[in-house]
C-alpha cells in the first residue's frame, strides 16, 4: 500500500451505549489520523471518551446495545464492524495495547516470560527456545535488568516500573505498527514515568511503531507527542501539532486546562485559574458547544454545535478564531 | 516569635516482617511546624510520607520518637487521653469515596464529629447548634445546603472531596493532614480544590501538612517542603529555595522528571536509573547512592547527616548541589 496514507484514519467515530431505553452517546463524531512513526496524544479528563475511542478501534467493546458508527481504516482495512475472528489476526500482531495497570494485564499464575512467549507463538510459527530468545531480547531492549532471570519471575515479584516495561515488551513482541497506550504511566512514580516516556518516544526509531497515547496529563503530551487531540465530553475540542497547541491553544477548554496546571517554575500564582463546574454527563450534554456552560468566552453563537474549523495548523471546535478573536498565545508557552 | 504547633523528634516506625526481617518505614525523622504554615511532604511511593502523616496524628503507632503538639507531648498518650486532642488535628484522604460511608447522608457524615465530640464547655451539642454549624461548613467549602440530604454516590470526585474537607473542618481543628487530597482528581477540578485549601487556610488560620507526589501541586500550596526518600528526609526548607535550587541530587532528579506542559526543544534530561530500592534492605551509606548521578565511593559507606545550609534548609548529602559556606 502507498506510504503516504496514514496508518490509521478514523472518521466520524461515534459510540453509544444503551441504558434504560435510551441511547447514551459516549463518543460523538471523532475524527483523527495517526501517521507512520508518529505519536498522537489523546487528552481529556475522566469521562471525555478517550479510552472508549481506543477500545472501539481495538474492537474491545462487545457489550449488548452498543452502537459503533463511523469508520476506522487501519492500513486501508475497515475496523468498525470487523468480526472478532478477523480482529484476532490484527490484535497483538498489527495493533497492540498497553494499559494503566500492568498487574491486571498479566495473569498472576504464569511467569512474565511464559506470557510473552505465548503471544509470540500464537502469531508466529517459532520454536519455544526461539520465542524465549526473542522475549529475553525484548525485555533487555525495554531496559529490564537481567532479562533472563526476570523472564522467569511472576508479575507480583516485579516493581510497577518493571511490570510496565514487561507489558510494553509483550505489546511489541510481534512488532506491531501501532501501539495504543492507555494511561501507561499514570500509576508510576515520576522518576519511573520519565523512563517509560523515554522508552515510548524511542519506539518509532527502534521498532518503527506509531503510538496512540491516551493520557489526562498535558505534561506527558508535551514531553512525548508529535500531535495532540483534545477531547471534551465525547467530542473533539481541538487537534493539531503539539507545538502549535501548546504555544497558542485554539479552544478555550485547552487554554483553561493548561492554565489550571500549577506551574513548576516562574512566579507562583496566588490562586490557580480553575475551571468552574464539571463536565456534563453524556445525557445532559448541551446541544451547542459542550464547554459553553464553563467557558469564559461564551456568547450567543455558542448555542449552536461548532464544527471543527481550521485555524493555522490546528483544527478547533470553537467559533472564536473564525470570529476574529483567537485566544492569546500562552505566556508560559516559551520556556 | 510564634511557638511551634507540632514538633517531632527522632520518629521511627518499624514493621516486623516474617523471617526476622524489619521494614524501616520511618528512620529518625524530625520536623517542626509553625502555626499557619503549610509543610509539603513529597517523595515517591513507598518513601514513608503517608506513614509519617499518620504517625504525626497518632493514627499509626510509632516505634520510637516524641511528638509535641501545641506544647503537649502526645507520643505516649493513650487512646482516651488523645481523644480531646483529636478535635485539633484532622485528616483528609486521597480516596474521597472510600472516606465516606455510602449508606449515610452527607449531613450525617459531616455532623458525625459534632455528635461524637462535646463542645468547648463539655456539653453535648444541641441539634440546632449542629444544624447551624452544617450550614456554615457547607458555605465554607462551596457546597449547597441541598447536598446535606443526598448520598456520597450522587457527587463527583471533586464535590466529595469538598464534603471530606467540610467534615475535617467540623470541629475547627488547628492542624489538617491532607494525604494526596487532589491526586485522584482531574486537573480542572484539582485546581478548584487546591484553591479551596488556600482560601480555607487564610479564612480560618489553618496549618497543613500536605502530602503529595506532584511537585507542582506541592509548590503551589506549601510554604516549606520536606523531600523523603526510603523513610528519611533528605532535604527540607523553604519551598522556593528547594524547588529552584535543589541541594540534594534526589530533589533535583525529582524536579527534572516532572513532565511540564511546555514543549521543550532537544529535551534531553538526565533520568534516574532503576526503581526505588526495597525499604526492607535499603542500600548502605546514603540510601540514594545506588541511583545518584553524583555518587562517590564514600557515599556507599558513610550515612550523610542532615546538615544546615546557609539559607536555612537542611540537606542529607555529602556533595550537595548548592555550595557550602
Amino acid at each position: 500500500m502507498p506510504d503516504d496514507l496514514p496508518l490509521l484514519e478514523v472518521r466520524d467515530l461515534s459510540v453509544s451505549f444503551r441504558s434504560r431505553g435510551r441511547d447514551v452517546p459516549i463518543v460523538e463524531n471523532v475524527s483523527f489520523s495517526v501517521d507512520r512513526q508518529e505519536i498522537l496524544g489523546i487528552v481529556g479528563e475522566s469521562g471525555s471518551g478517550k479510552s472508549v475511542t481506543a477500545m472501539a478501534i481495538m474492537g474491545l467493546i462487545d457489550a449488548p446495545g452498543v452502537k459503533i458508527t463511523g469508520s476506522a481504516l487501519f492500513r486501508g482495512q475497515e475496523l468498525v464492524g470487523l468480526s472478532q475472528r478477523s480482529f484476532r489476526h490484527l490484535r497483538g500482531r498489527e495493533i497492540s495495547m498497553i494499559f494503566q495497570d500492568p498487574m491486571t494485564a498479566f495473569t498472576p499464575v504464569y511467569t512474565i516470560g511464559w506470557q510473552i512467549d505465548e503471544q509470540i507463538r500464537v502469531h508466529e510459527a517459532i520454536s519455544r527456545t526461539g520465542a524465549r530468545a526473542r522475549t529475553v531480547q525484548l525485555l533487555g531492549d525495554m531496559g529490564v535488568p537481567d532479562p533472563e532471570r526476570t523472564a522467569n519471575r511472576y508479575p507480583h515479584q516485579l516493581s510497577g516500573g518493571l511490570r510496565q516495561r514487561a507489558m510494553i515488551a509483550m505489546a511489541l513482541s510481534c512488532n506491531p505498527s501501532l501501539l495504543i497506550a492507555d494511561e501507561p504511566t499514570t500509576a508510576l512514580d515520576v522518576t519511573v514515568q520519565a523512563q517509560i516516556l523515554d522508552l515510548l518516544r524511542n519506539l518509532r526509531h527502534n521498532y518503527g511503531s506509531s503510538v496512540l497515547l491516551i493520557t489526562h496529563d498535558m505534561g506527558v503530551v508535551a514531553e512525548t507527542c508529535d500531535r495532540v487531540m483534545v477531547l471534551y465530553s465525547g467530542r473533539v475540542a481541538e487537534r493539531g501539532p503539539a507545538e502549535a497547541v501548546f504555544r497558542q491553544p485554539g479552544h478555550p477548554y485547552t487554554g483553561a486546562l493548561l492554565d489550571s496546571i500549577p506551574p513548576l517554575t516562574g512566579p507562583r500564582p496566588e490562586r490557580l485559574p480553575s475551571i468552574a463546574g464539571a463536565p456534563p454527563p453524556p445525557l445532559e450534554r448541551p446541544s451547542g458547544c459542550a464547554f459553553a456552560p464553563r467557558c469564559h468566552y461564551v456568547h450567543e453563537s455558542c448555542m449552536i454545535l461548532p464544527s471543527l474549523i481550521a485555524y493555522g495548523t490546528q483544527d478547533v471546535a470553537c467559533v472564536l478564531p473564525a470570529e476574529g478573536h483567537p485566544l492569546p498565545p500562552r505566556a508560559a508557552g516559551a520556556a | 516569635m510564634n511557638t511551634t504547633l507540632l514538633h517531632a523528634e527522632g520518629l521511627r516506625k518499624e514493621y516486623k516482617l516474617p523471617r526476622g526481617q524489619t521494614l524501616r518505614a520511618l528512620d529518625n525523622i524530625s520536623l517542626e511546624i509553625m502555626p499557619g504554615e503549610v509543610l509539603g511532604l513529597v517523595g515517591e511511593s513507598g518513601c514513608g510520607k503517608s506513614t509519617l502523616g499518620r504517625c504525626l496524628l497518632r493514627l499509626t503507632e510509632l516505634s520510637s520518637g516524641t511528638i509535641t503538639f501545641d506544647g503537649c507531648d502526645i507520643s505516649s498518650l493513650n487512646e482516651r487521653a488523645m481523644r480531646p486532642l483529636r478535635r485539633q488535628m484532622q485528616m483528609v484522604f486521597q480516596d474521597s469515596y472510600a472516606s465516606l460511608n455510602p449508606r449515610r447522608r452527607i449531613g450525617d457524615l459531616i455532623a458525625e464529629p459534632l455528635r461524637v465530640h462535646p463542645d468547648n464547655n463539655g456539653k453535648k451539642r444541641s441539634s440546632s447548634t449542629i444544624e447551624a454549624r452544617l450550614a456554615e461548613l457547607t458555605e465554607l467549602v462551596g457546597l449547597s445546603t441541598s447536598a446535606l440530604s443526598r448520598y456520597p454516590h450522587e457527587f463527583s470526585g471533586g464535590q466529595r472531596q469538598r464534603i471530606n474537607i467540610a467534615r475535617a473542618l467540623a470541629l475547627s481543628p488547628q492542624l489538617i493532614v491532607a494525604d494526596e487530597p487532589v491526586s485522584a482528581l482531574d486537573v480542572s477540578i484539582q485546581a478548584q480544590i487546591i484553591n479551596l485549601f488556600t482560601d480555607l487556610k487564610e479564612r480560618l488560620g489553618l496549618t497543613y501538612i500536605f502530602i503529595a507526589h506532584d511537585l507542582a501541586v506541592v509548590r503551589q500550596i506549601s510554604t516549606r517542603v520536606a523531600v523523603m526518600y526510603l523513610g528519611a528526609i533528605v532535604e527540607q526548607g523553604e519551598t522556593d529555595a528547594i524547588l529552584h535550587t535543589p541541594a540534594h541530587p534526589y530533589t533535583a532528579a525529582l524536579i527534572a522528571a516532572v513532565p511540564e506542559p511546555v514543549i521543550r526543544k532537544n529535551a534531553s534530561r538526565t533520568l534516574l536509573r532503576g526503581d526505588v530500592p526495597s525499604p526492607v534492605s535499603p542500600p548502605s551509606g546514603c540510601r540514594f547512592h545506588t541511583r545518584c548521578p553524583k555518587a562517590q565511593a564514600d557515599c556507599a559507606i558513610v550515612v550523610p547527616d542532615l546538615r544546615p545550609l546557609p539559607d536555612g534548609r537542611v540537606v542529607a548529602c555529602h556533595f550537595p548541589l548548592v555550595n557550602d559556606p
